[in-house]
């Protein structure tokens, strides 16, 4: 049985890398890349599940990492945008000016890597139902949607 | 942040959960199950749930089974919606879990969880409801499997230290004509102003829902209505409904007469959708 109680060095597999990190049960998995490993790409919003900012994924899927502790990582592969290494969705964000303030860009960004590595055929139903997930109050959504189907067509 | 510290423990079998958690108990250590752990972090933030021992159920093989055997659809209740929507395996149930939360949400909510939350709405149980499902409960003594209708009447009633384990439909309800209709007050992605599912065995429609009041419910005196051999659609929806007359609650979602309403014109669909599909 895993059992953690207090703080513990935690060895996580992040971006390709195995790193211990100083880490105590109640540390959700935003707080540790943030404020342990400076990985501040995943940005803190409503820190409620609600706005998808802190979007990473954990084994190729978005997961929100303010809804899940650090602990529950262990063993999984987890990807930041900072792992995001000139992915194509990159690309295509900046060729369609999908952002704006781009606080949600990394988010944004995880989730349609996510969603083009998952559904390489995604139709417009698949791309809304992805996307809602998270939320552009500077309400950049033509855009961004307009990124996410230039990857999955092929078009660069 | 969660604004207090508690230990975790990851228990592999479902004997040693149980055990775990009646320990600590013992020890008043206010142990809480864990599955995507979703409502108890974002209840935690805002100290409305409190605990000195979480225990993450997912590292136990019975809970994480999502597969047919012997006739029967078995989904073990640390299962993800996600991996539900994705196997689809029960399109009704696929339908319905796809419209709880939102698809980031999907990938962490585990069908166990929904079913066993504090949020009222439950949405999951809906589809197993009209399927006549099982749900298998591991007690402090022992492991049973129980007809859901027995242990789901407003909520799950469970004992102290009870662990939802999985969820089983038999084959024969997985393929039957069904319907999901979810109606929200504005946005796509909220908690139901009404969710309905219907499905259709042996020509008599049954249904289940929730958002109408406090609870998902299902309703033989509904049915009856609904399934009566009046010929005109409207006078066996509007007696239906009136069977429901007190329970529909007034809320921030809608009124009880815009949800009767509602509910009036998703009937009047789901009658025409299945005489469709009959023909």
């Amino acid at each position: 049985m895993i059992k953690f109680s207090g703080k513990t060095v935690l060895n996580l597999n992040i971006n390709g890398e195995n790193l211990d990190v100083v880490v105590k049960p109640s540390d959700t998995l935003l707080y540790t890349l943030r404020n342990e490993l400076g990985l501040t790409g995943a940005k803190p919003g409503c820190e409620n599940g609600d706005c998808g900012s802190c979007t990473v994924l954990i084994d190729d899927w978005p997961i929100k990492s303010c809804l899940m502790l650090t602990v529950e990582a262990k063993d999984k592969k987890i990807t930041t945008i900072e792992g995001l290494k000139n992915a194509p969705i990159q690309k295509a964000f900046v060729e369609n000016f999908a952002f704006q303030c781009g606080y949600c860009t990394s988010g944004f960004l995880m989730v349609c890597n996510s969603l083009a590595l998952h559904k390489p055929k995604a139709n417009n139903h698949t791309i809304q139902e992805w996307l809602q997930s998270n939320i552009c109050r500077c309400t950049g959504y033509e855009e961004i949607q307009s990124a996410i189907k230039s990857i999955i067509n092929n078009e660069i | 942040m969660i604004p207090f510290d508690f230990e975790y423990y990851k228990p592999q079998t479902i004997t040693d959960t149980i055990k775990l958690y009646h320990d600590l108990d013992l020890m008043g250590r206010k142990p809480i199950y864990y599955g995507g752990g979703t409502e108890f972090i974002s209840m935690a933030r805002m100290h409305n749930v409190y605990s000195e021992a979480v225990i993450d159920i997912k590292g136990i093989p019975e809970l994480n089974i999502h597969e047919m055997k012997d006739n029967e659809l078995i989904i073990g209740a640390a299962v993800t919606l996600t991996q539900i929507a994705e196997l689809n395996l029960f399109p009704l149930l696929s339908l319905t879990v796809k419209r709880i939360a939102d698809h980031t949400i999907q990938d962490k909510l585990t069908i166990g969880g929904n079913i066993a939350g504090t949020i009222i709405y439950r949405e999951s149980v809906l589809p197993l409801m009209v399927a006549d499902s099982d749900i298998v409960i591991a007690k402090k003594d022992a492991v049973d499997r129980l007809p859901l209708k027995d242990v789901f009447n407003k909520r799950m009633n469970l004992e102290k230290g009870d662990l939802i384990c999985q969820i089983i439909i038999k084959k024969e309800y997985l393929n039957l004509p069904s319907i999901h209709v979810k109606r929200t007050k504005v946005e796509k992605i909220d908690y139901p102003l009404i969710t309905m599912v219907a499905l259709e065995k042996d020509k008599k429609i049954r249904t289940a829902f929730s958002g109408l009041g406090g609870y998902p419910f299902r309703s033989s005196k509904f049915e009856q209505l609904l399934n009566s051999n009046k010929s005109n659609k409207d006078t066996k929806i509007k007696d239906a409904i009136n069977s429901l007359q007190s329970f529909i609650t007034d809320d921030l979602h809608g009124s009880s007469e815009y949800k009767k309403f509602m509910l009036h014109n998703m009937l009047y669909e789901a009658l025409e959708n299945f005489e469709e599909g009959n023909k």
